[in-house]
């Protein structure tokens, strides 16, 4: 039970952790691109204003060129207004690093190490039947033989342990359709 | 049309006896899950009775019963209380609280793989210092140092030769970059092809054409699973940075039907009902497309034109509503800083001429040429992928064709770069402000026009360089999208088309832009184009090119010119696009009726009867039907004298997916019929379950079970998987009928009699045994026309069965 003062200081901070993660005073800006007129050269100019200010007039400074000059040259410029979300970037990027990161992990463990892992458990006897597969890579070859080890586990993780074999069973008819037998999506 | 399945529906009473308190236990019975009722034991309803096997088509008509039954169900209890008519109007609901979420979810999807892709690609090249996540462009967005010539390079964004050794220029920085951009693409192609093999081979390919399958009866267990759309989002990304030839369209879509299958299984209205699950699907295909390409108009036309193949009213308004809510979401994350969906947008509202058509068609036949001989040349590779060793190695051969990719496309500056920002600076109308290689024209010094009228210039050497290396890009793209289109990983093809068509439109509109320039003074150039105006956009030529090319390949004709024109926002230039299309179609549909999708399905066999075709041979259902003259009889179960051990021998020996039951075998009158599914089911059901069934029980499909004496074993009533219904045709009708009808209504199998009676090859007058029937399997449809056409005057070959080849 924290007291009210500690309380709104922490939402206050909380809300400008998010607010910051999520709205960047940088995300805002005006480009403008001005072509090159006469001896001058072609230049970009880019400012963090709003899109009311968004011209030429407001956003090209310095001034290249004096006084009645200025019509003529803000004429051919364009300026845009763009804004963009950098928070939504970061947190996208990190996020999908991080799953592409687990799947490989989890990948690098089904077909290295779990296999191994078996041997050194179980001894070589079980998987000499399994070893001898033609054609197929069998990451997943060891499933009935973990599942009639199991008798002793609790029903939960009994229950997680039959789903995955489950799905390894399925994965491996998959495999044998579409990359053995050629049936599917050839 | 409303066919009544009054045996198949678990909610009707079908057994004898009373009927009020059997219908209430029944239903009952199937609320409580395995709670065991010992009353009416035998009028228990079997479980999975009604589901359907991997690899098989759904009844579309039983379905639909299915469904207009729960739905009066609902309906009449609505009326008993509060509770039940919230609960009809949730159910009501339930549909569109599914479309809102598919359109969430694929357009939160959509937007993390832009963003992703956005990234990956660029990593290839170099990396940004101040915060690794942002990609080239976002790395320049807040800096000052960019400047008018050198729009991209500002300090913080590296490449690679330049962070590891600190040179940015010179031969030693070349190849180091180039050995790296090489390198990048082959790790990003191997943990995709990888990903693919060890989780979801599921997730490889296109998806069009599978799903086109689905959605017309098929069922592929698994292919619209939740790890499918895991990894195929996943690997979408990494296979298109890897710069390899293909896109993200198709993958899109099938992203987008995994999403919606997904929510599905939320809502039993859906999950147990095929066809209102494909319903959804359609749906969720339109969402899909619109995300893609940012055209929800578009979506719904596409998923009307290509991917569903039903697609009632009610259909199209979900869709729609389903591909604005996706285009929302993929708004409000913004993937590319400005509010726009894709990412070639134009705004340019350049008028085009009467005389620019020629062009215009020229380039519709060149999209129809092309399109003809990707298909083509694909299939050839893809058979010979399935075929011979070469499919034995797909890690090797998409690491293969990843390296080739990367080696060619790296000298190149307009293929070393992702195909969108190659196809978004071919869209774009050269200003005065753009400083492309493209956009080099010899600018008039003294020049005061405001920038969107510039008037026609001479190309300078600039112009002359982009074009030779666009010819060479053309060239490059055009061979090396047959071998990777069909690879093991998830690959689209709607971008390299659109690719191919838009470097073509470019190279033709700069020659005719240049032409009306130096010879203003021919006849046909003097009519419509001044010296000092602006007559050609060769960006406007790009867009025409690339609907051309796309349309060639695919074959879409409405949906085409709705997404171009919706992605590029010119209505002005929907004549010029209509003209191309329709002239390449034309011209592909010379060469060979199917798209690419089609091309597909026949080439895997999948069981797809095409609207589009037309049976035009005059054959009759008594040439087709089974069994034929030296087949073995058919096989059949009489109602009431037929033991269990009868069954299944019958089961065993043949492998037809239904049997018809008459009423005995002198007197072969047709009572129903009766899947095999159901019947292994429910006699395997029967066997664990009941106490009493042995194999010599009778089986008996009446009503009433006649009264057998104590002595006798208990019988198995299975009145209640007999379909009482069965689809009928006479023998004299012709098979265009009865192809419509198969299309029509989906059936699966119908039945041939013959004056009443079971039809019968033979004599004509002798009755024969058994009834025949006709098991469409759509997939052969085509020899056997082609059979009857070569004009052998023999019976048409084989048939037909609905069942693939597994």
């Amino acid at each position: 039970i924290m007291s009210p003062v500690l309380l709104k200081l922490s939402e206050k901070t909380t809300t400008n952790m998010i607010c910051d993660l999520f709205q960047n005073s940088e995300d805002i800006r005006c480009k403008c691109i001005c072509p090159p007129y006469r001896d001058i050269e072609g230049q970009i100019y880019k400012q963090n204003v709003s899109l009311k200010d968004c011209n030429c007039l407001h956003v090209v400074e310095p001034m290249p060129v004096d006084g009645k000059d200025v019509e003529a040259y803000c004429l051919r410029c364009e300026c845009k207004y763009e804004e963009r979300s950098s928070g939504t970037i970061k947190v996208t990027i990190i996020m999908y690093l991080s799953i592409l990161g687990l799947l490989l992990l989890y990948m690098v463990y089904l077909t290295l190490l779990e296999p191994i892992l078996k041997r050194r458990l179980f001894g070589h006897s079980q998987l000499i039947q399994n070893d001898d597969d033609v054609g197929d890579q069998q990451p997943f070859a060891n499933a009935h033989n973990v599942l009639s080890h199991s008798h002793s586990r609790p029903n939960m993780l009994n229950k997680v342990e039959h789903a995955q074999q489950r799905w390894r069973r399925q994965v491996q008819e998959q495999r044998k359709s579409v990359f053995d037998r050629h049936v599917v999506l050839s | 049309m409303e066919v009544s399945y009054p045996a198949c529906s678990p909610s009707e009473g079908g057994g004898g006896g009373s009927d009020e308190p059997t219908i209430r236990l029944l239903v009952s019975s199937t609320e409580m899950n395995g709670a065991g009722n010992l009353m009416d034991f035998l009028d228990e309803p079997f479980p999975d009775v009604g589901t359907y096997e991997d690899f098989h088509t759904i009844d579309w008509l039983r379905e639909k019963s299915r469904d207009t039954d729960r739905h009066r169900k609902i309906t009449s209890k609505s009326k008993e209380s509060m509770w039940e008519l919230i609960k009809s109007l949730l159910d009501a609901w339930s549909g569109w609280v599914v479309m809102l979420l598919i359109g969430l979810l694929s357009g939160t999807l959509a937007g993390v793989i832009d963003l992703a892709v956005d990234w990956m690609t660029d990593l290839k090249e170099g990396v940004c210092l101040s915060a690794f996540w942002y990609s080239h462009e976002q790395c320049c967005w807040t800096s000052n140092e960019t400047t008018f010539d050198d729009r991209d390079k500002c300090p913080q964004w590296q490449t690679w030769a330049e962070l590891m050794t600190g040179h940015a220029e010179g031969g030693g920085a070349y190849v180091l970059n180039y050995f790296l951009y090489v390198l990048w693409a082959l790790l990003f192609s191997f943990l995709a092809v990888s990903l693919v093999r060890v989780f979801a081979p599921y997730a490889c390919g296109s998806g069009i054409p599978e799903i086109k399958t689905i959605l017309s009866g098929f069922i592929i267990r698994g292919y619209l699973g939740k790890w499918t759309l895991l990894i195929k989002t996943v690997t979408l990304v990494l296979a298109v940075s890897s710069g390899l030839s293909l896109g993200k369209e198709g993958p899109l879509v099938h992203v987008a039907c995994c999403c919606g299958n997904l929510f599905c299984s939320l809502f039993s209205k859906y999950s147990k009902n095929e066809g209102k699950r494909r319903e959804v699907l359609s749906a969720a295909a339109a969402a899909g497309v619109s995300v893609a390409f940012g055209a929800p108009i578009g979506g719904v036309l596409f998923s009307l034109e290509e991917v569903s193949y039903y697609f009632p009213l009610k259909t199209l308004w979900r869709s729609f509503f389903a591909a604005l809510v996706a285009a929302f979401t993929l708004r409000a994350i913004n993937p590319f800083g400005n509010s726009r969906l894709v990412l070639f947008y134009v705004e340019y509202h350049t008028p085009w001429y009467m005389a620019e058509l020629v062009p215009f068609i020229l380039l519709g036949v060149f999209g129809g040429l092309w399109g003809t001989l990707f298909i083509r040349a694909n299939i050839a590779w893809c058979r010979r992928r399935k075929t011979t060793q070469l499919g034995k190695y797909p890690v090797l051969e998409v690491i293969a064709v990843t390296a080739i990719t990367a080696v060619l496309a790296f000298p190149n500056p307009y293929t070393r770069r992702s195909t969108s920002e190659l196809i978004s600076e071919l869209f774009n109308d050269c200003g005065a402000l753009e400083s492309s290689q493209l956009c080099d024209y010899v600018n008039n010094p003294n020049m005061s026009r405001p920038v969107d009228d510039i008037p026609d210039r001479p190309a300078g050497p600039g112009v002359y360089n982009a074009l030779w290396q666009l010819a060479l890009a053309l060239v490059f793209k055009i061979v090396i999208t047959i071998f990777t289109f069909g690879m093991k990983i998830p690959s689209g093809l709607f971008i390299p088309s659109m690719a191919v068509g838009a470097i073509a439109g470019r190279i033709v509109g700069i020659a005719v832009e240049q032409m009306a320039y130096h010879h203003h003074d021919w006849i046909i150039f003097k009519n419509w184009c001044r010296p000092g105006a602006d007559c050609v956009t060769p960006g406007l030529y790009a867009m025409v090119g690339a609907a051309a090319c796309l349309g060639g390949v695919t074959r879409m004709t409405v949906s085409l010119v709705v997404i171009m024109f919706e992605l590029t926002g010119g209505l002005e230039y929907i004549v010029p696009l209509m003209a191309a299309a329709v002239t390449s179609k034309w011209v592909a549909d010379a060469f060979g009726k199917e798209g690419i999708y089609e091309s597909h399905i026949q080439l895997n066999g999948y069981p797809y009867l095409d609207v589009r075709d037309e049976f035009t041979h005059r054959t009759l259902a008594t040439d087709v039907m089974r069994p034929r003259r030296n087949d073995p009889p058919l096989a059949v179960l009489t109602q009431d004298s037929t033991t269990v051990e009868d069954a299944e021998a019958l089961i065993k020996d043949t492998d037809y997916s239904g049997f018809p039951v008459v009423v005995s075998r002198e007197s072969e009158r047709l009572i129903g019929f009766v899947q095999r599914r159901d019947l292994t089911l429910a006699i395997k059901t029967a066997r664990q379950k009941q106490d009493g069934v042995v194999s010599s029980s009778m089986v008996y499909f009446t009503e009433d079970a006649q009264q057998l004496p104590a002595s006798d074993p208990q019988p198995l009533k299975l009145r209640r998987i007999l379909n009482l219904s069965p689809f009928t045709v006479t023998d004299h009708t012709p098979m265009e009928t009865v192809v419509d009808i198969f299309r029509k209504l989906g059936l699966r199998q119908c039945l041939v009699t013959r004056k009443g009676r079971p039809a019968t090859h033979g004599s004509d007058d002798e009755p024969g045994p058994g009834v025949h029937h006709v098991q469409l399997d759509p997939s052969r449809v085509h020899s056997t026309s082609q059979t009857v056409s070569k004009g052998t005057g023999s019976r048409p070959a084989g048939s037909l069965w609905t069942r693939m080849k597994l």
